[in-house]
């Protein structure tokens, strides 16, 4: 019997390797895709046909075309640059952010660390969408602002967990034997603190993706985010929504690149939070 | 004296791997063996083995261990759960762990007799403060009524063993019972397991790393190097003429007291 | 003989809001002098770790002061605390715990060598020379702390600590969680390193019986005070206070 349940284990473990592969794979060809964006587009997505203007999905047009006549595939493809490089971008500077704060709070403590919790526990207080709406209404539209916007309700949470991994580590008897062997406060942060602290907040970040591309999307769908002709999924929706009932494609490709990127990120993130967590693996 | 547990050339393995190899030894009734090794001897497993506690991943991979005519590993679950704490009792390192924090104690020693036993509160109550009187404590209502965190640590551990006689055990199981203790009341522990065998002619196996707590008790002792038995024999003989040289760099690496 | 460091009056307190205030230390003072090993005897919660934690500088103290080859050390801090520690050092009870888990040993134990201005080929040099001198074999540096037992990560941490030849060395609870070989093996390391190398001990224990084997004097803490003091043989034959006469009697 035991062998038998070692057996499994080592099958879910080697899962966990197997999944990571897979989504690493799928995550990476969704960002190689907006790199190369210009170049895998069967047409150019700002050229207007009007003559061709809604045209249903066929061989020449996978995704159809929208009400200027132009290629949903083509549109969608380069929405993945706006989209996907857009979304990374955010979720680094959260990610930055709200380590750097959340390592000072945790290691300074006293008063600055009271002052800069209650400032998240204020962020955290509201509502996310709706208090990134507020921002990007007093900041004016623009994906820019919208990356602005979603920055400054998002951050708290990364503070949170670095800080709080920080007065895990601080209470360690390796960091004690690391002041003893006369380390500066700078390298007992960057050689001792980040290494060991780094693993549970990338992972969170990782989870983070497919969240943060939908906020962005529905920022720009409310039409505080890119603004049109700027090719990007929310936008695109947002923009073609009044065609739904007669040429639903329009609004079908944009939505269905949005479902995929979410997923593969979502599942990318889960299957590196198990796979740094050797205690999950094998459920 | 009657035998009570017999380990015939038990062998088990974690994950495949031996942890312990070809141990046997007898218990008789009322008697104290202490079970000493160094840490990784496979000592406690030798006893976890006993009460089905090698978790999903150990096994006993050979011999077999008999208590009262019955093979433990080979029994069902269900009928383990009916010898465990009912004829083989156990205590572990600390007690005070094993208990719920937002109880009194009281309380939770009834919860687990009325797994066993069809038991009122009242007759609960007479039959726990005669116990705690018998094991030498002066306020047993105030036991009862408190939580286990308003017990000292040795206190608590007093009473974890007073809580595995409740059932009256013929075997008493005890797991590094003194090792979370401070030196003055590990004493005390050992004194208490002491009574209990004097009260109940309970046999006991204490393992353990601290040679003392085997002088202090143990009528034979049973050392173990690497999962298999190095020496088997009278305590008096094994601590004081060790047969094997292990037992021999054992003893001489235990600091003692020079009183002079 | 001059000491090597003196401690007066030295008190701590834990102030938590709406908990009233827990004195863990209660104006110790002491002398160690240079070549001696004082041993601290205590059970757990008689403030004997809070008291070298103070000493050695990893927590602040509220009272007194802490005299190390005659410079205070109560108050300095950042660079100037730095320079202490070349001239003390500290090997703690969990010697697994106290490596960098994700740092090679090696790295761990040149560390204080690298940080005092030494090369990085001098101190792998240096780091391999320690790790034969505390009996373990040069290819321990590129080992990674769960990769050892307990007792060979012990060595490692000695040889941490003696790397920048300290003339103060604290062990606390050094043995504590090891297995009694292996506690012995590194009692008769500390001996000759002792020698070798010149140090003072200050060597916190919970085994009085370690202690009498082990050191020059002993201090017995209770309830954050130090109730007795004096060769650990007179300790023991003639304890005059309650606590050290109740500790003497639970020995098995």
């Amino acid at each position: 019997m035991s062998e038998t349940t070692v057996r499994i284990q080592k099958i879910c473990r080697d899962t966990v390797k197997t999944r990571l592969i897979i989504f690493g794979t799928l995550a990476l060809l969704l960002v190689a895709c907006s790199l190369f964006a210009e170049h895998l587009c069967p047409y150019d997505p700002y050229l207007q046909d009007l003559s061709n203007a809604k045209a249903a999905p066929s061989a020449e047009h996978i995704f159809g075309t929208d009400r200027y006549g132009r290629d949903m595939l083509s549109r969608v493809i380069v929405g993945s640059r706006t989209s996907i490089f857009s979304t990374l971008l955010l979720v680094a500077i959260i990610t930055v952010i709200g380590t750097v704060i959340g390592v000072f709070c945790g290691w300074h403590g006293k008063w600055i660390d009271t002052v800069l919790m209650r400032i998240s526990d204020m962020f955290l207080a509201f509502p996310g969408l709706v208090f990134a709406l507020a921002v990007a209404g007093v900041l004016g539209g623009g994906l820019q602002n919208a990356i602005i916007a979603l920055a400054a309700i998002s951050w708290p949470k990364y503070a949170r967990i670095a800080r709080s991994q920080t007065l895990a580590q601080k209470e360690t008897t390796y960091l004690k034997a690391a002041k003893l062997a006369g380390d500066s406060t700078a390298k007992i942060i960057f050689k001792h603190i980040l290494p060991n602290i780094i693993g549970p907040i990338l992972v969170t970040s990782m989870l983070d993706i497919g969240t943060m591309m939908m906020e962005l999307a529905g920022l720009s769908f409310l039409g505080l985010g890119a603004k049109p002709p700027i090719a990007e999924w929310g936008s695109m929706m947002s923009d073609t929504r009044s065609l739904l009932t007669t040429v639903p494609w329009v609004t079908f490709a944009p939505g269905l690149a949005i479902f995929i990127s979410v997923m593969v990120f979502n599942l990318l993130g889960d299957t590196i939070r198990d796979y740094a967590d050797p205690k999950s693996r094998g459920r | 004296m009657a035998e009570i547990l017999r380990y015939d050339h038990v062998e088990i393995a974690y994950n495949g791997k031996t942890a312990v190899r070809d141990v046997s030894f007898t218990l008789n009734e009322g008697e104290i063996l202490g079970i000493v090794g160094e840490s990784g001897s496979g000592k406690s497993t030798l006893i976890k083995a006993a009460m089905g506690l090698l978790g999903p991943n150990g096994l006993v991979t050979r011999g077999d261990i008999w208590y009262n005519g019955k093979s433990l590993p080979d029994l069902k679950e269900n009928e383990l759960r009916k010898i465990n704490g009912q004829s083989i009792g156990m205590i572990f390192q600390s007690a005070g762990a094993s208990f719920c924090p937002i109880r009194t104690v009281g309380r939770q020693l009834y919860e687990s007799m009325t797994e066993h036993e069809q038991i009122s509160k009242k007759e609960f109550q007479t039959l726990a403060l005669s116990l705690l009187q018998k094991l030498g404590f002066e306020n047993g209502q105030r036991i009862l009524q408190s939580y286990p965190f308003e017990l000292s640590g040795g206190m608590q551990q007093r009473v974890g063993i007073a809580a595995a006689m409740l059932l009256k055990p013929s075997i008493l199981l005890a797991d590094e019972p003194t090792s979370a203790l401070d030196v003055s009341v590990q004493k005390q522990v050992v004194e208490e397991m002491l009574l209990v065998r004097k009260t109940f002619g309970t046999a006991i196996v204490v393992v353990t790393h601290n040679i003392g707590v085997i002088g202090a008790m143990a009528d034979n002792v049973l050392v173990m190097k690497d999962g298999a038995v190095v020496e088997y024999g009278e305590t008096k003989q094994v601590l004081e003429n060790p047969r094997e040289e292990y037992t021999r760099t054992l003893m001489a690496a235990v600091p003692r007291l020079r009183r002079m | 003989m001059k000491p090597i460091l003196k401690v007066e009056n030295l008190t701590k307190v834990f102030s938590r809001r709406g908990q009233p205030d827990f004195t863990a230390v209660k104006n110790v003072s002491f002398e160690l002098m240079t070549g001696e090993c004082l041993g601290i005897i205590g059970e757990s919660g008689s403030g004997k770790t809070t008291l070298v934690n103070m000493i050695t500088r990893l927590l602040d103290a509220t009272e007194g002061s802490i005299i190390l080859r005659g410079e205070d050390i109560t108050h300095i801090n950042g660079k100037e605390l730095r320079t202490v520690y070349r001239k003390m050092q500290m090997v703690f009870q969990t010697p697994t715990d106290s490596f960098d888990p994700r740092r090679k040993l090696g790295d761990s134990i040149g560390e204080s060598l690298r940080n005092n201005g030494m090369s990085v080929s001098e101190s792998k040099q240096n780091v391999t020379r320690l790790l034969k001198m505390c009996g373990l074999p040069a290819e321990f540096a590129g080992r990674y702390p769960h990769q050892v037992s307990g007792g060979q990560c012990q060595r490692a941490a000695i040889a941490r600590a003696i790397a920048i030849k300290p003339e103060l060395l604290v062990l606390d609870e050094a043995t504590s969680a090891l297995d009694v070989t292996i506690q012995k093996e590194i009692l008769e390391l500390l001996t000759m390193l002792k020698d070798e190398l010149h140090m003072s001990y200050l060597f916190i224990c919970h085994d009085i019986a370690l202690v009498q084997q082990f050191c020059d004097r002993v201090l017995v803490m209770y309830k954050g005070s130090i109730v007795e003091q004096g060769r650990p043989d007179d300790v023991i034959q003639n304890p005059k206070d309650d606590y050290t006469k109740r500790l003497i009697d639970s020995i098995l």
